[in-house]
């Protein structure tokens, strides 16, 4: 199944919640929409699973309109983020739910949803719940069984909306690997909604980082990491270290900033700001730098130094502790920067 | 300090509860089996016990289904107005049911605004079981809202959705998903709102006319009987209200026991 979003707005009330959305999802694709709260992400779900409806754009699969279709109709696999199991089910009515509702013409017969809830139960390996209530489940095991639900009437697509933002961390990181596992001895297409940057580049294909109902940018780790194409995001991946810098003819400056080998991609000359993140923020030691080290922080394997200037401005910098010329970082040592990679805008689009 | 606290309310319960239900049932049998037997065999006694249940036959069904009605609306859904239907609805518990009677009997008597047009129409609403079943269901519209509403809100839509994504269609998903979830806190507005049914008596006597035999429910009849000083046979009616109101007592308990 294909989806293709297309120049989708929503509104609720004066709030303008998606503003222009376009997106194409490929069969089978692992997707996922990462962005701050509040971004529209559960909106865009919502609008495809057909429990809410855009104001205007167009949503079709597989080249047909489905915003002519009634969610019934859809057959999508919603995932909520609170489960939204049926409290008064047993795990396996649960699963069967979605079979049990279809109408009698196309309703299998009773052995035979059995045997695929069955079926099911092994496959999410929950073969021992199946007579429990949700309200006896970890919540590992209730994303499961939310899962097996999902996947009981053969979706045409799946949508997770936050699927495992309710769990810690360790269980986190096994039902990633094992969601990952169910996407690809299932191949259905999938989307997938995240805070979580290092579960939406671990899982996904591919990630579509959301921003006040705008696409900013879709990429892999790679490209959305090291080119992030606006300053939000550049900010969203963590370089939040933002230095006035000049630009002149393709060469990076600044007062007491090294970055001339850094790459400009052909940026225009004029003033600029540099977008870096803490652990890329080189300190080097120079009696005439601008920056002095107001104070050191030892968290183990990192250093976490606090650089300040004349003007009183404080920036982060992490650093390896058995890197070499960590030990000459002290306090009230004087030191340039020297940035090992980032970003430049122009400074009138930041 | 807390044994005279636990002392006065005990004390309290049975001067006030206790000891007049006990004197209801000694009143009721103090001229005998017989004298009793008598008084509820009495036709109009018998009559008002129909009338008052006829009335909650109707009334209780009535209130459940708009409950029901109202809680999905308001919680499921968002539209303009909404603030406003839930402040409506909670609007019988803050007005006197005698003030809901003289509406009614403004809007619908001979001389009200509808007045004319009824009776050209030949439809009877005052002083008959239409007028009396209007003023209870005014009176018991909220207890069923009241209880399922909150449990609905605090549920939110999620369930609902999670229902139509797997193809339930609307009847399905009010019968597998929402009904389960609610059924007790159902069973409890009802069990309240039959109490309430019953034991109404402001709104009914004024549009009801307490025509013996005819128009008069139970708390109505205990009246008449009390005025017309045949204390026996008032004390005889009243048991059968009181039988209800225990009854209605217990299922509640083992409700709430359950909720
Ligand atoms: N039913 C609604 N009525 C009014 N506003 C709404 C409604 N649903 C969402 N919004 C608003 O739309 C915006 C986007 O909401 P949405 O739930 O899509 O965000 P999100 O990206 O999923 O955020 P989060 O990561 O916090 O879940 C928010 O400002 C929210 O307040
Ligand atoms: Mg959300």
């Amino acid at each position: 199944m294909t989806i293709e979003i297309a120049q989708m707005y929503k509104s609720f009330g004066r709030t303008e919640v998606l503003r222009g959305i376009d997106l194409t999802v490929a069969n089978g694709e692992l997707v996922a929409l990462l962005g701050p709260s509040g971004s529209g992400k559960t909106t865009l779900l919502k609008i495809i699973a057909g429990l809410d409806w855009p104001d205007r754009g167009g949503l079709a699969f597989d080249g047909q309109d489905w915003l002519q279709l009634s969610p019934q109709d859809r057959r999508i696999g919603f995932v909520f983020q609170n489960y939204a199991l049926f409290p008064q089910m047993t795990v396996r009515d649960n699963i069967a739910f979605g079979l049990t509702v279809r109408p009698r013409g196309e309703r299998p017969a009773k052995a035979q949803i059995a045997s695929r809830v069955n079926e099911l139960l092994g496959f999410l390996q929950i073969d021992a719940l199946g007579d429990r209530y949700p309200a006896q489940l970890s919540g590992g095991q209730r994303q499961r069984v939310a899962l097996g639900r999902a996947l009981a009437i053969e979706p045409t697509v799946l949508l997770l909306d936050e699927p495992f933002g309710a769990l810690d961390a360790a269980v986190r990181r096994d039902l990633r690997r094992w969601l990952r596992g169910v996407h690809d001895a299932m191949g259905t297409t999938t989307i997938f909604v995240t805070h979580d940057q290092e579960e939406a580049f671990e899982l996904a294909d591919r990630v579509v980082v959301m921003n006040h109902g705008r696409i900013e940018q879709i990429g892999n780790a790679a490209t959305i990491h090291d080119a992030p194409a606006t300053p939000f995001i550049a900010d969203f991946m963590g370089a939040t270290i933002h230095l006035p810098v000049a630009v002149r003819e393709g060469r990076i400056g600044g007062a007491g900033i090294d970055a001339a080998h850094l790459p400009t991609a052909d940026l225009p000359n004029g003033p600029a700001q540099l977008f870096v993140r803490p652990e890329d923020l080189l300190p080097i030691p120079d009696p005439s730098g601008p920056w002095s080290v107001s104070s050191v922080t030892n968290t183990g394997s990192q250093l976490r130094l606090i650089l300040s200037d004349a003007s009183g401005t404080e920036i982060p910098a992490d650093l390896r502790r058995r890197s070499p010329g960590a030990q000459g970082l002290t306090p009230g040592v004087r030191v340039h920067l020297r940035p090992e990679a980032g970003s430049v805008f122009p400074a009138e689009t930041v | 300090m807390r044994r005279v606290l636990i002392g006065t309310a005990a004390l309290l319960s049975a001067v006030f509860i206790v000891v007049p239900l006990v004197y209801i049932f000694v009143q009721a049998f103090s001229a005998g089996w017989g004298a009793y037997v008598a008084n509820i065999l009495d036709p109009n006694t018998l009559h008002a016990i129909w009338l008052t249940t006829l009335v909650a036959i109707i009334v209780v069904p009535v209130t459940i289904a708009f409950g029901i009605a109202a809680s999905w609306l308001l919680s499921k859904f968002v539209f303009p107005g909404r603030g406003l239907l839930t402040t409506a609805i909670e609007l019988p518990f803050s007005i006197s049911p005698i003030i809901a009677g003289i509406c009614y009997l403004l809007l619908y008597g001979r001389q009200g605004l509808l007045g004319g047009w009824l009776s050209q129409n030949d439809i009877t609403i005052l002083f008959a079981l239409p007028g009396i079943i209007m003023v209870t269901m005014f009176v018991t519209t909220p207890f069923v809202v009241r209880e399922v509403l909150p449990l609905m809100q605090a549920q939110g839509p999620d369930q609902e959705q999670a229902a139509v994504t797997l193809g339930a269609g609307g009847w399905q998903v009010f019968r597998r998903v929402t009904l389960p979830n609610i059924r007790w806190a159902l069973l409890y507005g009802a069990v309240l709102c039959t109490a309430r049914a019953v034991g109404e008596f402001g709104g009914v006597a004024i549009v009801s006319g307490s025509i013996r035999g005819k128009t008069n429910t139970l708390p109505l009849h205990v009246e008449l009987l009390f005025n017309d000083l045949n204390v026996v046979g008032a004390f005889a009616a009243s048991t059968v209200l009181t039988m209800i109101a225990l009854v209605v007592l217990i299922v509640k308990t083992v409700l709430e026991r359950r909720g």
